[in-house]
């Protein structure tokens, strides 16, 4: 265990930060109090607004409201920039580094060193490499590529040019995700010793047991506020985990049906594996049932929705209806009755310029054609009906589908796969970015297709909402499925506990 | 004939505008070219020959352009369309397909050209080549083939075969019959862009690939048949470009892809894909070749000629481009 810092004056104080965006307050009055020497860790769900605070911290969102304080003076944090010569540096999850240049010019990007425009190369290779060492990683050449390195040294060249800028503090977002255990000893060995050196880090993890090991203080975000203010790093896993999962906001779940006896088998999943991503999936899911995957991002869950999709290609079998599901073709399984609400629905979903009606028939442009010809009459009234149905608002059919509100464009998503009577339903993050109220319309539109026979298989971040929704809920942590109960049988602590704490608790870092 | 506008337009200025503003612009464009015309030249501008003439010009490539605002609809590129005509004038212009008469050279450039036009779809879907490579390598290739077939001579419409010929003399109703060529064309196309599902997967397909995947559409068949699509118009430009010329060579077309690329920018098509129409690509070819007729008539240096073509591109996509920004 790192020294516990002295209990000076904060380094970085954030009060009462309030951040909206379309259609939700991502950030509702948070406070973060971040001392200098000290490794901060930031807790919450997918969701919580971890992700919206950093950014406003890298100066990337400008908060609505509230104040940042830098050693106890106001700060505008205006652009990247800005925050960077304050003396705040970021490290995302996804490390923006260009691969194509080298170790050197990718530490002192947008501070390179130059004279009358050109760079000095051998100035600016003997300050990485000195930055290099200082992070104990002397090996790695200032000349190399940085796409031919591979993710840990990628993480110490983000790290090098994080000290590059004199940071004062520094933030990292799930540093450790893309790593193998003895990598992730060598970062917290880092960690250590920029800390000792004044450096305040602020680290953000789903993984308790690191916490635990590298933090001195944790802060709990819970629907955009803090729920608790630089708690000590040894509080109990239960405290944190009911801290985190606590919620104010209703859920309001349509009732579920009593199981019905035996209703014939929909989807077969049998040993379906992406090498590296997931192996030996195993489920099947009945007609009117709703199967929900519960897990991280990054465990595999949406890969598996896809690959069942066949929209990634996957060794194993899956049967729908006893039929083969050939991979890597997704116009085959929409004739074979599956429909995918994918994760991300303006980029994977949605013709943003097109009119409501146009993204709402594009899955079954066939049906109102004859001989490749569209009766676009047919197809308008079919739309106009589907947006009476599902109560998309503003109700008409013509207008761009990007000038509707998150739910109504989910809505939208969901009308496409009512065109034609759908066997299998995946539905990938279904509320997000969905205020509260759309949300119960969507649960109960999901509730009506399974009652009408419909399967569906829901992956979210969000327990509760897996929990309310589903009948049957299979856990998923690192590419495997290591749970399965129905949904009655679980409660969110629970699940959160198989969702985070890793099975090799034991193999701790010495 | 522009698409669907909503009818009521009053209510949402902004798809109003989307819909109009660019055609309204273009036909404003080539009304004042006009006046130019008669302003400068009222003696020859106006004239029924003149007029004819411009129309013939703008037919050959006007039928390419119809394939490249599909293609570019679809969010790719086609470079190769010059080098492909050039190809299927050469191709049917042989001795030995002239031997088989008029009819059989008129199915050749056409099978040559949707031929290429899937070699080059067949690179880019399967092969998952980037289409300005695989389209800048069919150009280069093609127009080499070409020469290689013709042994870089000229090579004439046989007596015989005048009927070719006579798509270009003649006139109906003082048109010439390959105007009426053109005019099928773009009729055709507007149809299957517009009407058909065909026409929507396109926009699906250049607007956002991964969605219309995830939506079942099989994106790389798709968009093979869209360079195909491109290669079929070639071909047919071919036959155009023998009519008038009464040659097949391997010079035909040189830098027509950057006529009718030019011609679909500046008729509001989206080089991203996803967004355009074929009566903006149309209107574009018209300015263009009015301009060029212009500069004839008025005995300028055909470098200034140049010069304004660049400048009008430029114009058109900043007003364009302006008008997007104020929309949203």
């Amino acid at each position: 265990m790192p020294a516990s810092p002295p209990d000076t004056a904060p380094l970085l104080t954030m009060r009462g930060i309030v951040k909206r965006f379309p259609g939700v307050r991502a950030l509702d009055g948070v406070d973060l109090e971040v001392r200098a020497g000290e490794v901060h860790c930031l807790l919450g769900q997918n969701g919580a607004g971890k992700s919206t605070l950093i950014k406003i911290l890298a100066g990337a969102h400008q908060p609505d409201e509230g104040e940042v304080l830098l050693d106890g003076e106001p700060v505008r944090l205006a652009t990247p920039t800005a925050a960077m010569r304050q003396g705040i540096a970021t490290i995302y999850q996804e490390l923006d580094l260009v691969d194509g240049l080298s170790v050197a010019e990718n530490i002192l990007l947008g501070h390179e060193r130059a004279s009358f425009g050109f760079t000095r190369r051998g100035e600016s290779n003997r300050i990485a490499a000195d930055l290099l060492r200082r992070l104990g990683h002397g090996e790695i050449p200032p000349g190399t590529e940085v796409g031919r390195l591979p993710p840990a040294a990628k993480q110490i060249v983000s790290m090098a040019r994080a000290l590059s800028h004199d940071a004062r503090l520094i933030v990292m977002d799930e540093p450790s995700a893309a790593l193998a255990h003895d990598e992730v000893a060598n970062l917290f060995r880092i960690i250590r010793e920029i800390t000792a050196q004044g450096v305040a880090v602020v680290y953000i993890s789903h993984r308790l047991e690191e916490i635990r090991e590298i933090g001195d203080r944790i802060t709990v975000l819970k629907d955009g506020r803090t729920v608790a203010v630089g708690l000590p790093a040894t509080t109990p896993t239960g405290r944190v985990v009911s801290l985190m999962t606590g919620r104010d906001v209703e859920y309001v779940f349509p009732p579920r049906p009593a199981p019905s006896g035996e209703r014939p088998e929909v989807l077969r999943v049998e040993g379906l594996t992406v090498p590296g991503v997931f192996s030996d999936v195993s489920f099947s899911v009945r007609a009117g049932e709703i199967v929900g995957l519960a897990g991280l991002v990054g465990s595999g869950r949406s890969e598996i929705l896809e690959a069942v999709y066949g929209a990634r290609r996957a060794s194993g079998r899956v049967l729908l209806d006893g039929r083969a599901v050939p991979p890597g073709r997704t116009a085959v399984s929409v004739r074979l009755g599956m429909g995918l609400a994918p994760e991300e629905r303006k980029a994977q979903a949605l013709l943003l310029d097109q009119s409501v009606t146009r993204n709402i028939t594009l899955a079954g442009l066939g049906r109102y054609a004859r001989a490749g010809w569209m009766d676009r009459r047919r197809e308008a009234a079919e739309a106009a009906r589907l947006v009476e149905a599902l109560d998309i608002r503003p109700p008409d059919p013509r207008r761009p589908v990007k000038t509707l509100s998150g739910g109504n464009q989910q809505k939208a998503v969901l009308a496409r796969w009512l065109v034609e009577p759908r066997r299998l339903l995946l539905l990938d993050e279904p509320t997000r970015g969905v205020d509260v109220g759309a949300r119960a319309e969507l649960y109960a539109v999901v509730r009506r297709l399974a009652d009408e026979g419909v399967a569906v298989l829901l992956v979210s971040s969000e327990v509760p909402e897996v929990l309310g929704l589903a009948d049957r809920v299979l856990v998923v942590r690192e590419g495997r499925i290591v749970h399965e109960a129905p949904a009655v049988e679980l409660d969110e602590h629970r699940v959160l506990d198989l969702v985070m704490v890793s099975t090799n608790e034991e193999s701790h870092v010495d | 004939m522009t698409e669907a506008t909503p009818t009521s337009v009053a209510r949402r200025p902004f798809l109003g505008r989307i819909g109009e503003v660019p055609h309204v612009g273009l036909v404003a464009a080539l009304v004042l070219l006009a006046i130019v015309g008669l302003a400068t030249r009222p003696e020859n501008f106006a004239t029924s020959s003149n007029l004819v003439s411009i129309l013939a010009l703008a037919s050959t490539i006007g039928v390419i352009t119809v394939g490249m605002t599909f293609v570019i609809i679809g969010g790719g590129i086609d470079l190769s369309v010059g080098a492909v005509m050039a190809l299927s004038s050469v191709w049917a212009t042989t001795l030995a397909t002239q031997s088989y008469g008029p009819v059989v050279m008129i199915l050749c450039a056409v099978l040559v050209g949707t031929g290429a036009g899937l070699v080059n779809g067949f690179l880019i879907s399967y092969g998952r080549m980037v289409p300005f490579i695989a389209t800048l390598a069919m150009l280069v290739a093609a127009r080499g083939l070409a020469q290689r077939m013709s042994g870089q001579r000229t090579q004439l419409v046989q007596q015989a075969n005048t009927a070719i010929v006579e798509l270009s003399t003649t006139r109906v109703l003082g048109l010439p019959l390959l105007v009426y060529v053109f005019a099928l064309v773009v009729a055709l196309g507007w149809i299957l862009l517009n009407r058909t599902t065909f026409g929507r997967r396109t926009y699906a397909v250049g607007g956002n690939p991964e969605a219309a995947r995830l939506a079942g559409i099989d994106v790389r068949r798709h968009t093979m048949l869209l360079y195909g699509l491109s290669g079929l118009c070639c071909g047919i430009a071919a036959v155009l470009i023998m009519a008038r010329t009464t040659t097949g060579s391997s010079t035909h077309g040189d830098l027509y892809e950057l006529d009718a690329i030019a011609a679909v920018i500046i008729g509001g098509t989206l080089l991203s894909g996803g967004r355009g129409t074929i009566i903006g690509s149309i209107l574009g070819l018209l300015i263009f070749t009015v301009i060029t007729n212009l500069f004839i008539l008025n005995g300028l240096n055909t470098s200034d000629q140049l010069i304004a073509k660049g400048l009008i591109i430029v114009v058109a996509v900043l007003m364009q481009r302006r008008g997007a920004l104020t929309g949203t």
